[in-house]
């Protein structure tokens, strides 16, 4: 195939990605509309350990076939989402994240296959689905309209091996953070209906994991995400000592992965502190969730900086 | 910094002592503010406030990074300006209140990790703990029913523990023969390792600042610089810097290189340069982006380039004037389209002082009757040029940039337009008193810097075993495990109690529950079969 052939290609497999992940939202949507009550599975979760499946649910209800038929359009939606990048990347030779475009479409990548890992693990966290590929949809949609970029070769700033380095662990850092900020507004949404009304937990926010395996899933995907970023940071203070002369110098988007390192680490914190534990942490979590957005949008977009690249 | 249990207690305010004296109540008054600076709450919202206090310094313009960015600001905003710059809005990262809140924070981290170094130190070389009085009341725990001996059992049980790299103590307790075990001390040691480091990068960082200078030029193909205040176009110096004592180094622009793509990304920039102490025959070598020279403390960087024109100045009297060149700075980086000044003083044969005033375009192109540029590459170079006469103001006594002519010379009719033409290399432009001007080539010229940072390889060293102690810490677990064993009921066997404590690494029952299996069928294997099995209790939930 030919470069241009394949950059058409990536093109198109963006397009797929997110109709897949649409239909894959649509089923969540279903097993969350006709998915039976969870009042008898109490804790479904065990984030990361081992899958607690409650005997009653062992013959699939409507709900669970909507939810897998959910995880498996999700998959094909990742496969399509990978092969975005993949063939940007052969289209031009180089890594598939020379701009925001590229980046910003590595990261969402990132956050939906860190929930995908998530939830072969533990079941019960297919019932986010909804709230995980709602943002990744809207988050794809934008990137589409507003960062798209052809397909084209590095300036020259980036020709470097750091690329590989910095950028990758700032993608998956990054990516990581996003699914963490979203399980701690869930575990915010969760707990605040069951503190105000413990007798009527009804409705949707039922259908969730439990609130102490939501702030589970959050804590945990933070710490796996905490070194990886600070690597980032690390990697990309060594880059930019050769690339402009000094390690760090408060360019804007330095500034602003400091701002986001502090917040997280704030929260790791916050989570074993007395008086801060649960909903305070979760609302420090969120803030770093924020952060990390601005970061990613903002910093690029509007303001100028030295890690302006690629058109925006 | 994982617990805070200890601290909470040792936070709560001691007890009033019977009839204080005042310095007794001083030293009490103190040492709570102290505990509260040290409190892990207090740690928590200096982070916060750090965050916080970073965020104008990304939102306004900052001094540090660009002082015409400040001007403009300043002009932009005659009110509000004067008042952010009294807060230290423009130079937040050196302001004092920033400098407060990161001071506040490592002297409570000192305050906190201190401590916990030595209490660690402490625990590394002490036993385990003995084994809690109820071990059932643990969240992880079980009773197991085996034929041994109690003696033989915790044998067993210590031989396994031991094969797992655990510390093991046996003790005999009130209740009975017992054991602790403990392994994974490394887990606070990386805590103690993250926190420690984030301290030697501060003071590695702050060596930098002090002892640490960097100057920027710009130099054109042909010429070069040498080290030393005087010579940069801009610098900047720590306190602890002795202008003196700047290593001996001077570096020759032999020539500049770049290279595009097709579609006009660039793709290389590459400079040709001779180094060595000012006396010596430099050495040749090629830095380019992303690969700076480095020198024993030293680096050298290509940070931009730009085109620098050349004109020939000749007079009526005849005598030629030498070939006069200046850089001009790039006002767009996509085709390099340029502006720049030349000043001209004295020029012999000349009463009034002349200078020019001109735009560049590497790649010229007329586009409604104006000059614009439509390539970086130097393909058909063109400058709109203005000719000015009379007083530059040099001697005035302000400062006046060398990159453009000072506007107020010319409003205020000091300085009169004299001639304006758009010319190509080689053509020429004649001024109505009879000087002829003429464009004779162009040159590139690098935007060089140099730096001295003696102490980044030191906030390397931190930043490493800083990331080394952060996956430790969040990595590694710290396991207890206790066993007793009691004398069964009477046949000779025993009941064991197993119970373990685990700090981080998530969930626990999983690894109980193998160890507790392991734990079993050694047991079963080493005693002698007496029945062919007994029942157990099962695990508690």
């Amino acid at each position: 195939m030919t470069d241009s052939a394949l950059a058409e290609l990536s093109d198109t497999l963006f397009s797929v990605s997110v109709a897949l992940y649409s239909v894959a939202l649509l089923a969540f949507c279903a097993q969350l509309a006709f998915g039976r009550r969870r009042a008898r599975d109490r804790e479904l979760v065990g984030a990361g350990g081992p899958v607690v499946e409650p005997p009653l649910e062992a013959a699939p209800s409507g709900g669970n076939r909507w939810g897998l038929l959910g995880m498996g359009l999700t998959v094909l939606g990742v496969l399509a989402h990978a092969g975005v990048l993949v063939a940007r990347g052969m289209a031009t030779g180089r890594l598939p994240w020379g701009n925001m475009y590229e980046f910003a479409t590595a990261v969402v990548l990132v956050a939906v296959v860190a929930y995908v890992v998530l939830a072969v693990r533990a079941p019960g966290l297919r019932h986010i689905g909804v709230f995980v590929l709602g943002p990744v949809i809207l988050a794809m949609v934008g990137i589409g309209l507003f960062l798209y970029a052809e397909a084209g070769p590095l300036v020259a700033a980036l020709r470097s091996s750091w690329l590989a380095v910095h950028v990758t662990s700032a993608i998956l850092g990054s990516g990581i953070f996003l699914v963490s900020g979203i399980a701690s507004a869930l575990y915010l949404a969760r707990t605040r209906r069951s503190a105000s009304a413990p007798g009527a937990d009804t409705g949707i926010l039922s259908r969730l994991p439990s609130g102490e395996s939501l702030d589970r899933l959050a804590h945990r995907t933070a710490v796996f995400g905490f070194p990886i970023y600070t690597f980032a940071m690390i990697a990309g203070a060594i880059w930019a000592e050769s690339a402009w002369g000094r390690f760090w110098g408060w360019d804007p988007k330095e500034t602003w992965m400091f701002i986001s390192w502090v917040v997280y680490a704030g929260y790791l914190h916050a989570r074993t502190t007395a008086g801060w534990r649960g909903r305070p942490a979760a609302w420090v979590n969120v803030v770093g969730f924020a952060v990390v957005l601005f970061n990613l949008l903002y910093v690029n977009m509007v303001s100028t900086g030295l890690h302006s690249y690629g058109g925006v | 910094m994982t617990t805070t249990a200890p601290r909470q207690a040792a936070a709560a305010p001691p007890p009033p002592p019977a009839g204080p004296s005042a310095g007794r109540r001083l030293r009490a008054l103190l040492l709570r503010q102290w505990r509260r600076l040290t409190a892990m709450r207090t740690a928590i919202v200096l982070l916060f406030l750090l965050a916080l206090a970073a965020v104008p310094g990304s939102l306004l313009p900052q001094r540090s990074l660009s002082q015409n960015n400040v001007r403009q600001y300043l002009a932009d905003h005659p009110d509000l300006g004067p008042w952010l710059d009294r807060l230290y809005l423009f130079d937040v990262f050196s302001s004092p209140w920033f400098a407060a809140v990161y001071l506040l924070l490592f002297i409570s981290l000192i305050g906190c990790v201190v401590p916990r170094a030595l209490e660690h130190a402490r625990a590394l070389r002490t036993p385990p703990p003995p084994a809690p009085r109820n071990l059932l009341r643990l969240p992880d725990s079980t009773e197991l029913r085996v034929p041994a001996a109690p003696a033989a059992a915790l044998d067993v049980v210590e031989e396994e523990l031991r094969v797992r790299r655990y510390r093991v103590e046996r003790r005999e307790g009130v209740r009975g023969p017992e054991l602790s075990a403990e392994k994974g001390h490394l887990k606070e040691t990386g805590n103690l390792v993250f926190h420690l480091s984030l301290l030697a990068l501060l003071l590695a960082l702050a060596g930098g600042k002090l002892w640490g200078y960097e100057g920027s030029i710009l130099v054109t193909e042909g010429q070069g610089f040498c080290n030393s205040f005087q010579q940069y176009d801009t610098y900047s110096a720590g306190p602890l810097v002795d202008s003196g004592d700047l290593s001996p180094l001077c570096v020759d622009l032999e020539q500049f290189t770049a290279e595009y793509e097709e579609n006009l990304t660039a793709a290389s920039f590459t400079a040709d340069i001779r180094y060595g102490e000012p006396s010596a025959e430099g050495r040749p070598t090629t830095i380019g982006v992303n690969d700076p020279l480095r020198l024993d403390g030293d680096r050298v960087y290509v940070t931009g380039h730009g085109f620098t024109p050349c004109f020939t100045v000749e007079v009526p009297g005849g005598t030629s004037f030498e070939e006069v060149c200046a850089p001009f700075l790039p006002s767009d980086q996509q085709t390099l389209a340029s502006e720049g000044a030349l000043k001209l003083p004295d020029i012999p044969g000349r009463e009034e002082q002349l200078a020019l005033r001109g735009f560049f375009a590497p790649t010229g192109s007329m586009q409604g009757g104006l000059l614009t540029s439509v390539d970086p590459r130097p393909l058909a170079p063109q400058v709109a040029l203005q000719a000015f006469s009379g007083y530059l103001g040099l001697d005035s006594g302000l400062p006046q940039s060398v990159y453009s002519l000072d506007a107020s010379q010319i409003e205020r009719g000091r300085l009169t337009e004299v001639g304006s033409a758009n010319l190509a290399v080689g053509e020429t432009m004649d001024l109505p008193d009879g000087t002829r001007i003429t464009f004779s080539g162009v040159k590139e010229f690098a935007a060089m810097q140099l730096s001295h940072d003696p102490g980044q390889v030191w906030v390397l060293a931190a930043a490493i075993t800083l990331l080394a102690g952060l996956l430790g810490m969040l990595l590694l677990r710290r396991e207890r495990v206790f066993a007793r064993a009691d004398p069964g009921a009477g046949d000779g066997g025993t009941v064991l109690s197993l119970a373990s404590l685990t700090r981080g690494g998530g969930e626990s029952g999983s690894r109980f529950a193998l160890l507790t299996d392991d734990l079993r069928t050694a047991l079963a294997s080493a005693a002698p079969a007496r029945t062919a099995s007994d029942p157990e209790v099962p695990p508690r939930d």
